[in-house]
């Protein structure tokens, strides 16, 4: 049998992040590790794992980066055959890359997502999200993941890059390959070789005829100290983008949809008082964080009693740290105006999520032109949603009507 | 009461939690991580915003003087 074949005996030791229950809902599974003997559970399935559940410890083990190195981030181990070919070096910076390099790798792209430079892309979201809905909207029924959240990043991505639209359904199949089939290795390496190998071809065609403010040519004549970066490094931070920008708010989005789909309540307390909208974003970020990464452990050490070993995988399940009720009160409930709200969707440290002000533009703008269009809608059949999960989060079926 | 804010800049790696729950006190620099709008007195209608900030910042960067 394989290991995502095998039953789960004891949770502690035995975890199955791909199980489909734990795909399903993994909340239930994180309490139960989390308010255990063995709040830091392991597991011998797909070469080994820790789990940390408490939000303590998953943020100091995002805070010591030094002995949680970011060699690899994946939930999964490489598959073989990852390492070769011309371009196996290309990770995806800075998520991949390790002080002291992880420094100008982060610093480059930085200004890119402050807050004040993703601005310009909320018209442009509100557009492609209207244009989404001008398609369903007389039919009274829609798939909220399918035909809605998954097309949202994707876009707004393509833009910023400068490739055009008609890539969409490659760069999902292909970042889908990458994070949520992983316990498929060859779809794997083929989705990550055709990434690698897309933007290859831009960075040529870019190189034959140079383009004016376009993120690729800009990242490709960016200097340091004197020299242009890499094309490795250009490469891994257009891997980067579609990796970490597109699959991850894809799956926020549509979680919120389900949400909302299920609490009129709250797309009420959303109508009736807009200034709610910051602190809701960020509820929602708390209780529906998609994302889980890995650290490598860079020498023995014994964590919390956890007899770790250099080498072994520590998975960040920043989901689980973020429903600990020592640090948030009622932490299954969403509280649209929560108050005391240091939830780690995005991370924790220096290899906090860059592309974090851009996923919340897009959650809210997603969100906010959903609900004045489409106000009231349910679930068509709660049991037949499906979802995505180990490293990513999120729902791939929901069907709603209106 | 009087209130000032110290913003710890190494440990701020730009979550914008603060800039989300205090505006008119933190922004973002260049490169997105906090700035201080106001470096003196913290008007007295905005401090439950400047307590929100520091209770929100994921990475205990801020600390509020009074």
């Amino acid at each position: 049998m394989t290991d995502t074949q095998k039953p789960v005996t004891d949770i502690t030791t035995d975890y199955d992040i791909f199980a489909p229950d734990f795909i399903k809902n993994p909340y239930p599974g994180y309490t139960e590790i989390r308010e255990s003997q063995c709040p830091i559970a392991h597991t011998e399935r797909y070469e080994g794992s820790w789990l940390p559940t408490r939000y303590d410890d998953v943020v100091a083990i995002a805070q010591e980066y030094e002995t949680f190195t970011s060699r690899q981030i994946l939930v999964m181990p490489p598959a073989a055959g990852r390492s070769e070919g011309p371009y196996a070096a290309v990770g995806a910076p800075p998520i991949t890359s390790d002080p002291p390099d992880h420094h100008w790798h982060r610093r480059l792209i930085l200004p890119v997502f402050a807050p004040q430079a993703v601005a310009q892309y909320e018209p442009g979201t509100r557009d492609l999200c209207n244009a989404l809905i001008d398609e369903f909207i007389d039919k009274g029924v829609a798939d909220a993941a399918s035909d809605y959240a998954q097309h949202i990043p994707v876009r707004v991505i393509s833009k910023m890059l400068g490739v055009p639209l008609t890539m969409e359904d490659e760069f999902t199949d292909w970042v889908r390959g990458a994070l949520e089939n992983i316990t498929d290795a060859e779809r794997r390496i083929k989705s990550f070789r055709s990434i690698v190998e897309y933007f290859i071809g831009e960075v040529q065609s870019r190189a034959a005829n140079p383009r004016e403010d376009d993120f690729i040519t800009q990242l490709m004549n960016t200097e340091v100290e004197g020299k242009k970066v890499p094309i490795e490094y250009v490469l891994g931070v257009c891997n980067l983008m579609l990796v970490a920008g597109i699959d991850t708010t894809w799956s926020a989005i549509g979680s919120c949809m389900w949400h909302m789909a299920q609490h009129p309540e709250h797309r009420k307390q959303l109508r009736e008082n807009p200034d709610l909208w910051p602190t809701a974003v960020e509820e929602l970020l708390r209780v529906y964080a998609p994302v889980t990464m890995a650290r490598i452990v860079d020498h023995d050490i014994e964590f919390q009693g956890c007899p770790m070993k250099a080498g072994d995988r520590v998975l960040m399940a920043f989901p689980a740290a973020n429903r600990d009720p020592r640090q948030f009160e009622n932490p299954d409930e969403v509280i649209l105006d929560r108050q005391n709200n240091r939830h780690v969707a995005f991370g924790s440290g220096i290899h906090r999520c860059a592309g974090s002000n851009l996923a919340r533009l897009e959650l809210r703008v997603a969100l906010q032109t959903w609900l004045e269009r489409i106000p009231e809608f349910e679930l068509i059949d709660p049991s037949s949603v499906t979802w995505a999960g180990g490293q990513v989060h999120g729902p791939r079926k929901c069907m709603v009507k209106f | 009461m009087n209130m000032k804010v110290l913003l710890d800049y190494d440990s701020c790696h730009g979550h914008q939690m603060c800039a989300i729950a205090a505006p008119e006190v933190f922004g973002s620099d260049e490169i997105g991580n906090a700035k201080v709008l106001i470096t003196g007195e913290i008007p007295a209608a905005l401090h439950v915003k400047v307590r929100r900030a520091e209770s929100n910042c994921p990475e205990r960067a801020i600390t509020i003087i009074e």
